[in-house]
Formats: C-alpha cells, sequence, structure tokens
C-alpha cells in the first residue's frame, strides 16, 4: 500500500467532533441494550470495509488501549487492522483474552471460547458486536429486564442465546449491527424457543 | 456555550469511555455492582460524585437535565450540580419532570410518573445493601455469587423482634429479577414500589465507592419482606400544608420553637404544579 493510500483509508473515518458524537451513539446503545428489540441508528464513524458504520461507531465510542480486542476471521483484515490501530488504539488478541469480540455470527463459532466473568465479578465478560444484514423484528420472542411483555429481534441462532442465558449472571452480552442501525441482547434476555 | 476550558460534560473521553462501558455492564446484569475507576471531581465525596459522573458520560448536548435534592430542586446540591451541567455541557435545565430526558436525584423519586427514554440517576452513598452486616467486600462479593442473602432477612426479622415492624424506613433493600439484593440507595421505602417495573431507565451511581449499577426499564425490583410482615410503603399520616396531597411523601418543617410544625410535599415541583393547577 501506498503512503497516500494508507493515509486515507486508515487515517480517516473518525469522529469529527468526539466529545458529541461518542455521546450520542453511546445514548443508542444504551437504549438498545436497555430495551432489548429496539433499533436505532448510530452515525459518526466511516471505517473501510467490511466494517459497518454502526460496527466502527461502536468501537470509537467503547473501545480503546485499554480494552483488548478480537477480530473475526470475517473482519480481520489488513485494512481494518490500521484503522482500528490509529483510531481505537485497542490492542488484538485471542478471543479468550478480548473484551470486545467483533464479527460476523458465523465467523465467531464457537461462541463458548468468549469471557463470560467470573462469580464474583459478572462483569469481567466479553461484548460481542455482531455483524449482521438483516436487522428487524422478524424473530423469535424477547423476555426479561428493558422488555415490557415480549419484544421481537431477529437472531442468527436461538440456541447459542438461550445457553447464553442459563449461565446468567455470567455471559456475554451482544450488540447487532447493520449498516448504520443497532440493536442490543444483554445476557438477561430469555429468548423464546422457536 | 461550554466554557472552552473543558470537554463536553467535563471527563475527558477516555474517563467517558470506561464509564459508559460501566454503565452497560451494569444493564447487562440488573442489580450487581460494577466496580469503576471514580475519579475525583470538582465537588467532595458525598455530594453526588457518582451521580454526576453517571450524568457526565450519558449526556448529550440536546438533553433537558433535572437535578433534584431530597425531592427538592431548589436546595443547595440539587442547584450546584445543575450549575456544574450547564456551565460544563451547556445542556438546557428544567424543573418539571415530565420535561427532563435525564432526572439526577439524591434519596428521591419523583411523585409524577417517569415515562420510557428517560434515564434517572441516583447519588449513592454506600452501594452494597450488605455492609453494615458485613463489613468486609471480600466477603459482602461472596454473599452476592452465592446469593446468600439469609442475614438480611435476620435483620429485617430483629427488627420486628424489637419495635414489631420492619423499623427500616429508607434504603430499604430489594431483591431485582429474584437474582440480585440491592441497595436503592437512601429512597424512603414510599418510593421503592416505583423502582418495580418503571418505564425509565435508573442508573446508580457510587463515587466513593466507585460502583455503578442499574434497574433496566421494567425490571422486577420486589421489596424484601414476610409472609406475615409484608412490605408496606409509609408516609408521615398528613396531607400537604401547601397543595393539599395526601399521596405524595411529606417533609416535616419546624416552623417555631414551640412545637409548632408543617408537613409539606418534598417534591417540590410536583406540590408547584399542583397549586399552579389549584388556582
Amino acid at each position: 500500500m501506498t503512503a497516500q493510500a494508507f493515509a486515507q483509508q486508515a487515517l480517516t473515518g473518525g469522529f469529527a467532533e468526539p466529545a458529541s458524537q461518542s455521546a450520542r451513539a453511546f445514548r443508542m446503545a444504551l437504549a438498545v441494550l436497555s430495551q432489548p428489540g429496539t433499533i436505532r441508528q448510530v452515525e459518526g464513524a466511516a471505517p473501510p470495509a467490511p466494517l459497518s458504520v454502526a460496527a466502527g461507531t461502536l468501537l470509537l465510542v467503547l473501545a480503546d488501549r485499554s480494552t483488548p480486542l478480537w477480530l473475526a476471521p470475517s473482519h480481520d483484515t489488513r485494512e481494518l487492522r490500521d484503522w482500528i490501530a490509529f483510531h481505537v488504539g485497542a490492542p488484538l488478541v485471542a478471543p479468550a483474552n478480548a473484551m470486545f469480540i467483533l464479527g460476523t455470527w458465523a465467523a465467531l463459532q464457537p461462541v463458548d471460547r468468549f469471557p463470560i466473568g467470573r462469580p464474583d465479578y459478572p462483569d469481567r465478560s466479553a461484548t460481542l458486536i455482531v455483524e449482521t444484514t438483516a436487522l428487524n423484528a422478524d424473530g423469535p420472542g424477547l423476555r426479561g429486564p428493558g422488555i415490557r411483555g415480549t419484544a421481537r429481534l431477529a437472531l442468527p441462532e436461538i440456541a447459542a442465546f438461550r445457553e447464553n442465558r442459563r449461565l446468567f449472571p455470567l455471559g456475554f452480552d451482544c450488540f447487532f449491527t447493520a449498516g448504520d442501525r443497532i440493536a442490543g441482547l444483554p445476557r438477561s434476555t430469555i429468548v423464546e424457543a422457536a | 456555550m461550554t466554557d472552552a476550558a473543558f470537554n463536553f460534560a467535563y471527563l475527558d473521553e477516555q474517563t467517558k469511555r470506561m464509564l459508559r462501558r460501566a454503565i452497560l455492564k451494569a444493564v447487562a446484569v440488573p442489580g450487581y455492582q460494577v466496580p469503576f475507576a471514580s475519579r475525583e471531581m470538582p465537588m467532595p465525596y458525598g455530594w453526588g460524585t457518582g451521580g454526576v459522573q453517571v450524568t457526565a458520560a450519558c449526556l448529550v448536548p440536546e438533553d433537558v437535565l433535572k437535578v433534584i435534592d431530597q425531592g427538592a430542586d431548589d436546595t443547595t446540591n440539587a442547584v450546584s450540580i445543575r450549575k456544574f451541567f450547564v456551565k460544563t455541557a451547556g445542556v438546557a435545565v428544567t424543573e418539571a419532570t415530565a420535561d427532563a430526558s435525564i432526572i439526577q436525584t439524591r434519596h428521591r423519586i419523583p411523585e409524577h410518573p417517569l415515562t420510557e427514554g428517560q434515564i434517572l440517576v441516583f447519588q449513592v452513598p454506600i452501594p452494597e445493601p450488605l455492609r453494615f452486616l458485613e463489613p468486609r467486600e471480600t466477603e459482602t462479593r461472596k454473599m452476592h455469587e452465592l446469593e446468600e442473602y439469609g442475614l438480611m432477612h435476620v435483620k429485617l426479622y430483629e427488627d420486628i423482634a424489637r419495635h414489631g415492624a420492619i423499623a427500616t424506613s429508607y434504603a430499604y433493600p430489594v431483591r431485582v429479577e429474584g437474582r440480585y439484593v440491592m441497595d436503592p440507595s437512601p429512597i424512603p421505602k414510599f418510593d421503592n414500589p416505583k423502582l418495580d417495573g418503571n418505564p425509565a431507565l435508573m442508573l446508580f451511581g457510587a463515587g466513593r465507592e466507585q460502583r455503578i449499577y442499574a434497574l433496566p426499564p421494567y425490571t422486577r425490583a420486589i421489596s424484601l419482606d414476610f409472609e406475615d410482615h409484608p412490605f408496606r410503603p409509609t408516609k408521615a399520616d398528613h396531607a400537604c400544608s401547601l397543595c393539599g396531597s395526601a399521596t405524595s411523601y411529606l417533609d416535616e418543617v419546624i416552623t417555631d420553637d414551640r412545637g409548632g410544625r408543617m408537613f409539606v410535599c418534598s417534591d417540590t415541583d410536583f406540590c408547584r404544579s399542583r397549586r399552579e393547577a389549584a388556582e
């Protein structure tokens, strides 16, 4: 890669106004995680493919030098590594040591290798940023904290999230991203069997 | 606008990321106290530094902020925190509960029902409900891990044995989603029923103790009790002397040195809006 191409790809696409843009994006992330099934839009990041705007924005809002990150094979590209190195600075590590996990659901398998926290510190668990193509309510019923009655959200599968809920208060937490849209699925949500 | 000497909402971006990660984990495990690296704030511990940090991490420029201290908008703590965020974040402020998108509170939940999308941030002095029963952090952490909450019921039972009723009247413990026992901060137990299934997101920040915890909307938070001594929210047996409300939580105000007293709503916005509506 030439120095010019590098500068065009890796050094651009961050927040223009980090304080206000990350604040707005965080409120969307907080809304979707505290009310599973809701879908919101975020903006600000312009990362290189295959990273979506939403996933790139989440990384800028939440990840930094203190948060080890694992890139699944679907997202482990030279361009993306450079972009993350410049804008986020998160050390890239193995899945078992990561606080943030990024990839498509297929590329994340098997998901039982990610940190689920410890019984005395359940917060020391991974947050998954799962890139999908379809974010909509065409999916299984969701119940639990943040949901009045039942909500619905399209999920890449059901069994893994039911198993994750069985571990509560341990388990990983998920953001789903598609384009500039995000949804959340914390470990506390009960995913109903199909 | 914002004083140029500050980042938006005072805290630097890395600190806000740390806070935001802690808040999200707190939301994912309702009632569990997430440790966080509490910063020194330009106010002493005990003045709401935990709540201020949570509010700072959540604020967006479009927010409308309300700050209350024991229900009142016009007391020292509320006024100084409101001015702090006007200066450092340039956000709009209000005293009307219904108009606020974020409400930071010290020891009350507003009388006016909260709605979906609102965030209520509590200032918490001692986040650990078991602390006065077991001073060692290593032990209380183990007790939460094992759901070993018998000691809390012993404490409530001793209340009954001594006083004939559960005498705990504030910071009354709740069980969140059947799992963690949580200290709702020193709100009167009158407010406890509002914790259960509330449409607003509730965030709790303890600055000195470095803990953040949360109740997402529509989360079960059941006050601990016994079958033969059910939980009962209590208030002074009067009506407000100013607005006449018989259902709101009341403060007792001493009016002279000969035993004179009056009872008034602790929620100043609720009381004023009732009086304005009556005129």
